[in-house]
């Protein structure tokens, strides 16, 4: 079918309900010349903004959220994926739900380029969508172009990031299986800020657990461009050491200039060579690509800044950023739970300014992340962050938050359900 | 033509003000309500659209949980008297206020 003709049929098919009740929908909607509000990415962030306000409007607001993916892939909880104890089926969540029970459009596209004088966003496949306001929630890019030869070793599926969840975690798992037992494992860090600051530790445990478990003559190599472990450094240090010792080993102020993929090796700022059977290559992020190309990312070249208490750009008026995209407060993570909590208050924030109301004064985010060290035991860190209306910031309460007191099978449980319950508040 | 008392005007007048008054305070109930609920949303994240989770979770609902017994959990995990894994370090970040709205919202939805 072709895409005129495919438009034109889920237009016939596609006018949702005022309250959005239609249930078993399908999951691509029609393209709308104009929707009140405009979400661009269904992960963590967009999809909960686009669910939130919709919810929090008592369904009046029209949401139309572009996301290219046909379903959600988890990128908490896709280390197990990688250390063998969950599937990739374990972490995807179709966006079914988020259209039928909550009425949201759903556009599956890229998006081109967004227009925010004109107040449009001009999809990859060419029509326009005109917007009252805007949600952005694309998430990183990552920068291969900042190590030499890592763009094209890993365009030939040789050399991974698996850091975006998806082909890659699979295709990571796969590279795991087939080495043989005595090779090595290297994964490479780039300095903070990145996406998920525990993710490269807990990768490289889950990793290290199967190797324990089935090539016990392994090792894992944890290159890390930072000073120090970024994230719950004590908790992943001791276990470490008292689980992995002869398997793992952890390397700081090691920066990667470039991978040699004839050889599998990597080149560092000052360090010799390493050279390994599998490298998994984490190079520094950014805000997502639409996000930098559309001028929001205007500190450093980089990240996105927004006025907090709305998370409305500092750059353009009606077009709000959520997620991993944005320059953050102090104290605050690059995590799933983040983007959720960044997706409520500007759902909240947006309703509030498009029914005339005034905008929440006092809003507050919260965040709670779970390391797996193995296939059971779990460390977390949690913090809440208030918004201080006379700094225009958000701020750690003194005293609150912190991580857990050593690994435990009860955090195991909970993270576990902290997935499937994030997932359903995102998604369903 | 015929002049308006000024008796009538000051019962349009006064009528106008009542009414102007209610739709203030009516416009504000709406808003904090806003407010609240998104407030209330925070515990989602774990807890559960509107404080339902999902089946078979250890993490408990929070749906319809009497309030004074939620404020009570809450203010125990604050004071430490009540043992957490993650809730002592989360509620020590909350106010008595924000405290009382989630226990509110909670207790007002429908299981």
């Amino acid at each position: 079918m072709k895409r005129r003709s495919f438009v034109q049929a889920s237009m016939a098919l596609g006018s949702f309900g005022a309250l959005g009740t239609m249930v078993g929908c399908a999951s691509v909607g029609r393209v709308p010349e104009k929707a009140r509000v405009v979400v661009v990415g269904g992960g963590y962030g967009g999809a909960t903004a686009a669910k939130y306000v919709r919810m929090l409007s008592n369904y009046q607001i029209d949401v139309t959220l572009i996301e290219p993916n046909g379903e959600f892939v988890s990128c908490p909880i896709s280390n197990l994926v990688i250390g063998g104890s969950k599937t990739m089926a374990d972490i995807t969540t179709p966006y079914d739900k988020l259209s039928g029970k909550h009425g949201v459009n759903i556009v599956r596209d890229y998006v081109a380029s967004v227009d925010p004088i004109k107040k449009t966003v001009t999809l990859a496949s060419g029509p326009s969508i005109r917007y009252d306001k805007l949600i952005m929630s694309p998430g990183i890019d990552l920068m291969f172009t900042t190590i030499d030869g890592l763009k094209e070793a890993n365009a030939s599926g040789q050399i991974l990031q698996a850091w975006k969840a998806g082909p890659e975690t699979l295709a990571l798992r796969k590279q795991l299986e087939a080495m043989d037992d005595g090779g090595v494992y290297a994964i490479t860090i780039p300095e903070a800020p990145y996406r998920c600051p525990p993710g490269p530790y807990e990768r490289a445990s889950q990793v290290a657990h199967y190797f324990k478990q089935h090539k016990p003559k392994s090792k894992v190599l944890i290159l890390d461009a930072n000073q120090d472990v970024t994230s719950k450094g004590p908790l992943f240090k001791k276990f470490w050491a008292d689980n992995y010792k002869g398997i793992l080993e952890y390397m700081p102020q090691h920066k990667v200039v470039a991978v040699d993929a004839k050889t599998n090796t990597l080149k560092f700022d000052v360090q010799n060579d390493v050279k390994a059977n599998v490298l998994n290559v984490l190079p520094a992020m950014r805000a997502g690509g639409i996000a930098v190309q559309s001028s929001l990312a205007n500190v450093n070249a980089r990240w996105c800044g927004v006025h907090y208490q709305t998370f409305e750009s500092t750059q353009a008026k009606d077009i709000h950023v959520i997620g991993d995209s944005i320059m953050l407060a102090p104290l605050m993570p690059k995590s799933g739970h983040m983007a959720n909590s960044h997706g409520k208050v500007t759902a909240a924030a947006i309703v509030a300014q498009l029914s005339d109301m005034p905008v929440n004064p006092a809003p507050f985010l919260s965040n709670t992340c779970y390391s797996f060290v193995n296939d059971k035991l779990v460390v977390h860190v949690a913090s809440v962050h208030q918004y201080d209306a006379k700094d225009k910031t958000y701020k750690t309460v003194p005293g609150s938050g912190g991580v857990s007191s050593a690994p435990n099978e009860l955090e195991g449980i909970y993270a576990w359900n902290w997935a499937q319950n994030i997932w359903a508040d995102s998604l369903m | 033509m015929k002049t308006t008392s000024p008796y009538l005007l000051r019962l349009l007048a006064a009528t106008a003000l009542m009414l102007g008054t209610s739709i203030a305070s009516h416009a504000q109930d709406k808003a904090t309500q806003l407010h609240n609920r998104a407030t209330a949303a925070m515990c989602a994240n774990c807890h559960g659209t509107d404080g339902r989770t999902t089946d078979g979770s250890a993490i408990p609902s929070l749906v319809g949980m009497p309030k004074d017994y939620m404020v009570l959990q809450l203010k125990a995990f604050k004071d430490g008297t009540r043992p957490a894994t993650v809730m002592h370090q989360i509620t020590k970040g909350l106010t008595d206020a924000q405290i009382d709205t989630i226990a509110t919202y909670y207790a007002a939805t429908k299981r």
